[in-house]
């Protein structure tokens, strides 16, 4: 073997052995929460009050808290960033209004999340007077995941080859038509796990509901959209950092914990199972 | 005299029979052309000679590609060295992000060479060779990125005789020229056949009869025909050459 | 028929148009809101609404700075002539102390004569500094407040305490977060960046596509697991890790913190690199490879110089992610505001902060205001990183 053949192959190998260590990173976070949580989940943990001071009982209000706050979120983000996607891929012209509008996006994504809770706080809180509430906390969330929304929207649109507009255009059709009977169903199934995928980053943030509807202890359901409630990540903070007795609710930490990562990994899977089954209906269409 | 040979080519791609039985030899200094239509294996062919074809990841090849007699698939080859001693010009002009200088250097520099001497000689005979030293003599310092596309293939040229190939291979190197530049790029070709031996994938029939000594005729992964350009153009031997030649299909 | 069409075609149009102008609304909104409930930090007094410091009308001192009020409440001076006055020693006064001159009874049960005695105490004692309430005070108070200078800048940037809720002045020093935030973030780096430029280089170049395909969901699963669950592993088992392979007292430190950024900085390079080195066309490669080079020297000499800008974008991205994480962050650092010196202290980041106190500071107060204002800074931080990306991706685009 060559001199310089040795040293891409040790470098190679090192590289690899990396790579396994990030595998290693992963299977460790998920082992480790898996084996101390996996037996504190059951049917009663999922659907019941959180009870002696939360070291007993379920987390059934947060579940159905962070269920709100994911409904409200993408109630808002979906069609809005869709929307948007569609507008600045398909209508704008390589100007200063797109780089402007392409700017101005990345600058919102790249914003870090508790700046988020800050100005849903200011806004929506107290500007608006929402108070603490689901309406809130929803926009605010909303407002996060709208980067992600346009991007994955703008990423399916490029990826449909130009060809096809252009045939579309070549037989007489407006630019509307185009986009919905050429253009969209080619897209739509990398929209619709791109907006699942989001589903999952609205569902574990903490700090941007931290402020602006986050509940610390509140045993019941909410009724409207101006209630606070209960979320799975800030209950997961609270009883890793603040429970009343913090030895004693660990394993509902564990429980909590293995159900945020467990929403993960079925959100992550549906989409790419969801994104296989659904491109290859497009292609037999 | 025999440059390089290959004898019984079968090529595979998983299950997709890419080239079928070829045997062709090809002389010292002189310039290969291989036509036909596209898919029709003649680039799977040229890249059996600089092993290229290895980076994909089921090619499988039987058969035996010898140049200088050298068998290049013998287990003793080592494929960066063989790389290095087979020079290749790609369709497009590809030089790197780099100065016209550092490109020309490049397989040099992978190659263990860093004395300053050695490196401005080559590069400046080479530039020489490649009939681009005149034009950027005062600029090598330049990106490469800066010059024409006519140059930037010249350069290309260039970059691949620093090493002193043993074998020259040229995979549509004027398809995405001008016609000027292209008539300087067959010029250049037409010189390099001093010192080189040259085959050459082109889709273009008068530049194969303009350029080269012989030409083979490829179709559907077969070697349907070879034999000295003039011939095959006058009085192909084949009736599919003939009609391709011709214009009938292609 | 046509015409209606057009109508609706335009209308769709102004649709679309409105949602894509929606993100650049809300960069300019948080921008003023921010600002609205920040600002206020730098020109109002630091004391709390509503309170006072007060001497004695005979006392000659008009002006004090917030250091030299912390420091004679903290009896570090103790006589007005360190601060411009006479040769008097200085005595301490707050609401509390008054029922250490008066009696209950003289004070009404409802307090009604309070007014009346602070006046009657600062008659009696000259010396005095009062920090009291101004609704307290009487008309005819025979005192005047002393003018305290307004919170700079460079005191907010600068200031080496934060003690935010501390009487009768606090401090708003939010030196040690940007060196906590930045320390913790340079050790996330020194993590993140080999590890995850060795993973995307082996998954661009190296592995055959059946390892890309195992690594990608991977990195995917890293990117999706919740920041507090991220948070909650580090508590568990980093904290404790780090604390007994160094001795420590408390594992919570800036280097726990680095580790567990460090983690969830990686996708982000690591997708973002594989991505740029994907974008190499293979003609170069094939181009190297041809002139003998292996793959490493390929990779070295033109695959990484190619894919440069892509990899300093996500660096800097990564470094975006690291600076702006919170829950994970303060969970594992301990929180102390004190100026870190070195990894294995606990140090407090700036989101960390502003999650940990927003919910007890009041609203509209200097706490709430200075939390606000951090929040600025914050987001300066990830602007300048922004344009950073920007202004790399325009020069790319350039040459």
């Amino acid at each position: 073997m060559t001199k310089k053949r040795l040293i891409q192959k040790i470098v190679f190998t090192t590289f690899g052995l990396i790579s396994l260590m990030v595998v290693g990173i992963l299977f460790a976070i998920l082992g480790f929460i898996a084996i101390r949580g996996l037996h504190v989940v059951n049917w009663e943990f999922l659907t019941s009050m959180p009870e002696d001071g939360m070291t007993k009982g379920g987390i059934f209000p947060a579940i159905v808290g962070t269920g709100s706050l994911v409904l409200g979120s993408m109630v808002f983000a979906f069609p809005i960033g869709v929307l948007s996607g569609i507008y600045t891929h398909e209508y704008l012209k390589d100007s200063w209004f797109k780089r402007f509008i392409r700017m101005m996006t990345n600058n919102l994504s790249g914003i870090p999340s508790i700046v988020f809770g800050l100005f849903g706080m200011a806004l929506f809180v107290n500007y608006l007077s929402f108070g603490d509430s689901i309406l809130a906390g929803s926009l605010t969330l909303g407002l996060l995941t709208l980067p992600v929304v346009i991007r994955t929207t703008e990423e399916a649109l490029k990826s449909v080859d130009d060809t096809l507009r252009m045939g579309s255009y070549a037989l007489g059709a407006t630019k509307l038509q185009t986009i919905r009977r050429v253009v969209l169903p080619v897209a739509y199934p990398n929209i619709i796990t791109g907006l699942i995928l989001s589903i999952g980053r609205v569902s574990g943030e903490t700090a941007p509901i931290l402020f602006t509807v986050a509940a610390y202890f509140l045993p019941k359901l909410p009724s409207s959209l101006s209630d606070q409630v209960m979320a799975l990540p800030y209950h997961l903070y609270v009883l890793a950092t603040s429970g009343t007795n913090m030895e004693q609710s660990r394993p509902m930490a564990y429980g909590t914990a293995f159900v945020l990562i467990a929403i993960v990994l079925i959100i992550n899977t549906a989409a790419s199972l969801l994104r296989r089954y659904l491109n290859k209906k497009v292609k037999m269409d | 005299m025999i440059k390089a040979e290959a004898k019984n080519i079968n090529v595979w791609y998983g299950d997709f029979h890419a080239l079928k039985n070829i045997n062709m030899s090809f002389n010292t200094n002189s310039v290969t052309a291989l036509i036909g239509p596209s898919g029709c294996g003649k680039s799977t062919f040229l890249r059996l000679f600089n092993r290229m074809n290895d980076l994909i990841s089921n090619f499988r090849l039987e058969g035996l590609i010898t140049v200088d007699e050298q068998n290049l698939y013998s287990k003793e080859v080592k494929i960066d060295e063989l790389r290095k001693s087979i020079g290749m010009v790609f369709q497009k002009p590809n030089p790197f992000p780099k100065s016209i200088y550092e490109n020309v250097a490049y397989g040099l520099r992978v190659n263990g060479i860093n004395d300053r001497r050695t490196l401005d000689e080559t590069v400046e005979r080479s530039l020489r060779q490649a009939a681009l030293w005149d034009e950027v003599k005062d600029n090598l310092k330049k990106s490469a990125m800066s010059i024409s596309g006519g140059q930037q293939q010249r350069l290309c040229i260039a970059r691949a005789l620093a090493v002193e190939p043993r074998l020259i291979l040229m995979d549509e190197p004027a398809s995405a020229l001008d016609p000027i530049s292209t008539a300087k790029i067959e010029e250049l070709i037409f010189e390099l056949k001093k010192s080189f031996t040259i085959l050459i994938v082109t889709h273009n029939l008068q530049q194969a009869g303009r350029i080269s000594d012989y030409t083979g005729f490829f179709y559907m992964g077969e070697m349907i025909e070879h034999d000295a350009t003039q011939k095959m153009f006058l009085n192909p031997s084949n009736e599919r050459t003939q009609n391709y030649i011709t214009g009938r299909f292609g | 028929m046509k015409k209606y069409r057009k109508v609706i075609e335009k209308f769709i149009e102004g649709v679309l148009f409105s949602s894509s102008t929606i993100t650049s609304l809300t960069v300019i909104l948080i921008i003023v809101f921010l600002f609205r409930e920040g600002i206020g930090l730098f020109h109002s007094s630091p004391i709390e609404k509503n309170f006072v410091i007060s001497v004695s009308k005979q006392n000659p001192v008009q002006q004090l700075n917030a250091n030299q009020v912390k420091a004679i409440f903290n009896q570090d001076i103790t006589n007005w002539s360190a601060v411009g006055g006479a040769n008097d020693s200085i005595i301490l006064f707050t609401t509390n102390d008054i029922t250490n001159y008066y009696s209950e009874e003289e004070l009404g049960p409802n307090l009604e004569n309070l007014p009346q005695k602070l006046n009657d105490f600062i008659v009696a004692n000259p010396g005095a500094i009062m920090y009291v309430s101004g609704k307290n005070l009487p008309k005819g108070f025979n005192g005047h407040f002393i003018k305290i200078k307004d919170i700079s800048v460079s005191d907010f940037i600068f200031g080496k305490y934060w003690y935010p809720t501390s009487d009768p002045i606090p401090s708003y020093g939010i030196w040690p977060m940007i060196i906590g935030t930045l320390l913790v973030t340079l050790g996330a780096l020194l993590f993140a960046i080999p590890l995850g430029l060795a993973t995307a280089i082996y998954m661009a170049e190296v592995a055959d596509m059946r390892i890309r395909n195992l690594l990608k969901p991977v990195v995917e699963l890293l990117a999706g697991i919740p920041s507090v669950v991220y948070g909650f592993f580090g508590l568990i088992v980093i904290v404790p890790l780090v604390q007994q392979m160094f001795n420590l007292v408390v594992g919570e430190t800036v280097l726990a913190g680095s580790i567990v950024l460090g983690i969830m900085a990686l996708p982000t390079i690591i997708t973002i690199t594989e991505d740029s080195l994907r974008t190499t066309p293979k003609s170069l490669k094939e181009a190297s490879l041809a002139l003998g080079a292996t793959r490493w020297q390929t990779l070295v000499r033109v695959v990484i110089p190619y894919a440069k800008s892509g990899i300093s974008t996500a660096i800097i991205l990564g470094i975006g992610r690291a600076i702006g994480e919170t829950m994970a962050v303060l969970m594992v650092t301990g929180n102390a505001s004190n100026i870190p010196h070195s990894f294995l202290v606990p140090a407090r980041t700036i989101p960390a902060t502003i999650a940990a106190e927003l919910g007890e500071a009041s609203y509209g107060g200097m706490h709430f205001k200075a939390l606000f204002a951090l929040g600025i800074v914050l987001f300066l931080f990830t602007i300048i990183i922004n344009f950073t990306v920007e202004f790399i991706k325009n020069k790319q685009r350039r040459t």
